[in-house]
């Protein structure tokens, strides 16, 4: 019991990164359909942001965070107006190829301005004592990953349910050629939601640093990962994807725990065996 | 230009398929023999890079022609890689023909797993199906290191001379001409199956599946079928790249090396087959230029291509010069 | 005289919506049956039951009296089922005359063949020509479909099904995205399929349905709510309110 709970309490750890990263992934390819290989890669660009406002220019850590997101935002949009918009609605295959392209200059910047070595991000004593969290004690930023994780999805939530903003996003989502035709300006809903998913994965990306940690191959190795969450999750699905995020997480804690020498393994057998019979994921709808 | 097709007509057709083939093989057999000639000492890379060749020609009948978007094709080159390597260096199985063979048969089984699991879904789903499957077996051949030789990679393998007769020099020279040999007979024997019925369905499969569905044609066995071919193609590689290099690491079972074979497919041009021998070609020679200065300038340039193909060049370098070919042609 | 298609009882719905609902019907050989009704009425859903592209909740589909219901739309084809496509489904990239090929040499059991080129079948260069020869579509034999304009790709359409020679033919609007100058060309056609061939046809163009149907099914809601003479339905108050009354307007305005 006492396992179970503490492999618990790692597997929601880990679990909500990867909701944070892969949450604004869902949206978009549920939204523009876009297999965008590249979101990874921004994650890690708020991480290096991040790192990079702490060591260097001496911010304190919040400040540094929204920093990262910031940067990393302003570095996407434009991107999607110039790369991305080109292959909305292309074949799958030339969604990867640009977005693998993308990746690809983006690791090899990252190794070429910052080098290869592995970047930590400094984080305040509040975060690094350790909480007693009643049946053992976790590092204070696995629970602050969690809190912010689900306020994420809180918010996400609400600005998908309650706004005018998402009322368009749905529809947009929906049939995006009926939604143009009411007036919404999806080309611009476009924009929002992919600024919106990248900003997230830049939070991921720094909140999480401390389980994947940031280097320059950081974009290549938690890539499939990425793609993998989304898919068992059901693209556009937020539901599906904490689904997948806490199913996926415990697995591979589990494994990991259990069975350290298979645990991808393990993972990736979960992964077969899960899309091979949902194949629209968890909670995705049917096309 | 309405011209109605005569019957002694479409002989003449006939004969340019048949010219254009030899063309091809001509072609071949030239490129290898400058290479032989101009880099006498790099013989193993020309050879290494046919062995990939093969892989890329194989993942483009299904990506190519079929239209199925895989990021794990690396699963069938592996798969021949290994057994034909296990072959020789726990059976003594050491002749290089049955090496192939064997490298073959694997290829062709892993083909139909891989076909069977990522035919299931569809688009994202594919891919991340391609993906895992990958991984799986990547995984797989690490831990079992008492089969594979896990991270260390699978060695001891000796191949006896070739035909009883040529052994395989320290120089690379009987290796390359095998690999010429072989890869020559595959390309003429996939152009032969691509333009028959069968590849004709192939190609209506990545156009619209339903048509081909509705005129009474099952599409995932045809596909399943394909995958087969693809797996024999793959693990013939696989097979000669540990002939060649009497070792088999990890690294011929990996995501990487299935990116890797994609990018080189779409760089020369997807759909056909000599789009797949000049992206390999031009990305093995480029990778060994500049990776030697720095593997990530390498990263930034593959990617820098990549997005530049994507957008200017979606039919490969080949389609760019059958375009500039067919311009000039115009009065 | 047998029914060549025999539907009984079909049923599928969608989520809250009903798109077939005890939906019967069947056809006799060398019937010509026009499958009228709204927008909405579920006719090509009923058309994607008949040939397993979808799978309905209940309910029955036999072909010559073998029950087909459980069988998968490749099976169904190779009982004589075949279907025109309402947006036309080709490749692009293909020539007419492979298409034509391709059709026949699966009907040859040579679809799948590894070796040798059509090309060098004489059997069936010789009747992809025919058949494109009564279409009119020998000019276009040798060019691709994507440099085809797009009411030669509706008679490639028919082309190909006339290949498959089946015994039961679904027609989803088969003059649709056509000129209207231009239909008599697919009409014509339509009417010189083999005679013993079971037509079903949806339809929106109504004097087209006049002209070509002995017999006029009409759909609204799900439901088959006529089935008889094209003489009858103009005079059946069901079909009146459900159907013309809201079609009247635009028949006069066309």
């Amino acid at each position: 019991m006492q396992t179970a709970l503490s492999i618990g309490a790692d597997a929601f750890a880990y679990g909500m990164v990867l909701f944070m990263i892969t949450i604004g992934l869902s949206v978009t390819m549920g939204l523009m359909k876009v297999v965008n290989l590249a979101h990874g890669a921004f994650a890690m660009i708020g991480g290096y942001i991040a790192s990079y406002a702490i060591q260097q220019a001496g911010l304190p850590f919040w400040l540094a965070a929204v920093t990262a997101v910031a940067g990393t935002v302003l570095i996407a949009v434009p991107l999607e107006r110039l790369l991305y918009r080109r292959i909305y609605g292309a074949s799958e295959l030339t969604q990867v190829l640009m977005t693998i392209g993308i990746t690809f200059v983006i690791i090899g910047l990252a190794n070429y301005l910052l080098g290869p070595t592995l970047k930590t991000i400094r984080l305040p004593d509040l975060l690094n004592a350790p909480v007693n969290i009643g049946f053992r004690t976790i590092p204070g930023h696995k629970l602050f990953a969690v809190l912010v994780g689900l306020a994420v999805a809180l918010g996400l939530w609400l600005l998908i349910e309650r706004t005018r903003f998402g009322v368009k996003l749905r529809a947009a989502v929906d049939n995006s050629a009926m939604a143009e035709a009411l007036g919404v300006r999806t080309s611009l809903i476009y924009s929002a939601s992919f600024a919106l998913g990248i900003g997230l994965a830049a939070l991921g990306g720094v909140v999480g640093a401390q389980l994947l940690p940031i280097e320059p191959y950081y974009a290549m190795r938690y890539m499939v990962t990425f793609l993998v969450v989304v898919s068992v999750g059901g693209a556009g699905s937020i539901g599906g994807a904490i689904l997948a995020c806490l199913l996926l997480g415990s697995i591979e804690t589990a494994a990991r725990y259990f069975v350290p020498e298979y645990g991808e393994f393990f993972f990736y057998l979960a992964v077969i065996v899960i899309v091979a019979f949902f194949p629209n994921g968890l909670l995705g709808r049917a096309r | 230009m309405n011209v109605i097709p005569q019957r002694h007509g479409e002989a003449g057709l006939l004969d340019h398929e048949y010219v254009r083939d030899a063309i091809f093989v001509a072609a071949l057999l030239a490129a290898a023999y400058v290479g032989f000639l101009v880099m006498p000492n790099m013989l193993a890379l020309l050879t290494r890079m046919i062995s990939i060749m093969l892989l890329v020609l194989a993942l483009d009948l299904v990506t190519g022609y079929a239209g199925v978007a895989t990021l794990g094709h690396a699963t069938l080159f592996g798969a021949g890689a290994y057994a034909a390597g296990i072959g020789a260096s726990q059976y003594g199985v050491t002749d290089p023909l049955l090496m192939l063979a064997v490298g073959a048969a694997a290829g062709a089984v892993a083909g139909l797993v891989c076909g069977a699991v990522i035919l299931r879904g569809r688009g994202l789903t594919q891919l991340v199906l391609s993906i895992a499957i990958v991984q799986l077996a990547h995984e797989a051949a690490n831990k079992g290191s008492s089969i594979t030789g896990g991270s260390d990679g699978l060695s001891g393998i000796a191949p006896d001379p070739l035909f009883g007769m040529f052994r395989f020099d320290l120089f690379g020279r009987t290796a390359f001409w095998f690999a010429v040999a072989l890869v020559v007979l595959v390309v003429v024997a996939l152009r032969v199956v691509m333009r028959s019925p069968f590849g004709m369905l192939c190609r209506g499969i990545k156009e619209d599946p339903v048509r081909i569905q509705s005129m009474g044609i099952s599409v995932n066995g045809t596909l399943l079928r394909l995958y087969l071919i693809s797996g024999v193609v793959a693990g013939l590689g696989g097979a000669l790249s540990a002939i060649s290099t009497r070792v088999v690491g990890l690294d011929s079972l990996s995501f990487d090396l299935s990116a890797n074979a994609l990018v080189m497919l779409v760089l020369g041009g997807v759909g056909n087959l000599a789009g797949a021998v000049v992206g390999t070609v031009i990305f093995v020679l480029f990778e060994n230029q500049v990776s030697v200065i720095s593997p990530f300038h390498w990263l930034i340039l593959v990617g820098l291509l990549l997005v530049a193909v994507v957008l200017f060049a979606p039919s490969g370098v080949t389609g760019l010069f059958a375009r500039l070919f067919t311009t000039r042609q115009r009065p | 005289m047998t029914a060549l298609l025999e539907v009984t009882a079909l049923r599928k719905r969608f989520g809250g919506l009903v798109v077939a609902n005890d939906v019967s019907l069947s056809l006799a050989a060398g019937d010509r049956t026009a499958l009228i009704g709204p927008n909405g009425a579920g006719k090509t859903t009923l058309v994607n039951l008949i040939t397993g592209h979808l799978r309905p909740d209940g309910g029955r589909v036999a072909l010559a009296g073998d029950d087909i219901t459980r069988l998968g739309p490749t099976g169904r084809v190779h009982r004589g089922l075949a279907r025109s496509f309402q947006v036309t489904r080709l490749f692009p990239s293909m020539t007419a005359e492979e298409h034509v090929a391709l059709a026949l040499l699966q009907r040859a059991g040579k679809a799948e063949r590894m070796l040798g080129n059509y090309r060098r079948m004489p059997d069936i260069v010789e009747a992809a020509h025919a058949i494109l020869g009564e279409l009119d579509l020998l000019g276009d034999a040798q060019s691709a479909v994507r440099q085809i304009p797009y009411g030669r790709q509706r008679m490639l359409e028919i082309a190909i099904v006339k290949a498959m020679r089946p015994k039961v033919l679904l027609l989803d609007e088969p003059a649709a995205g056509i000129s209207h100058g231009d239909t008599h060309l697919i009409e014509a056609t339509i009417n010189n399929l083999d005679p013993g061939l079971a037509v079903l046809m949806i339809e929106h163009d109504m004097d087209f349905v006049f002209r070509f149907a002995r017999r006029v099914i009409v759909m609204a809601s799900g439901k088959v709510i006529f089935d008889g003479t094209p003489q009858e339905v103009q005079r059946s108050p069901e079909v009146r309110s459900a159907y013309l009354g809201s079609y009247a307007d635009d028949r006069g305005a066309a």
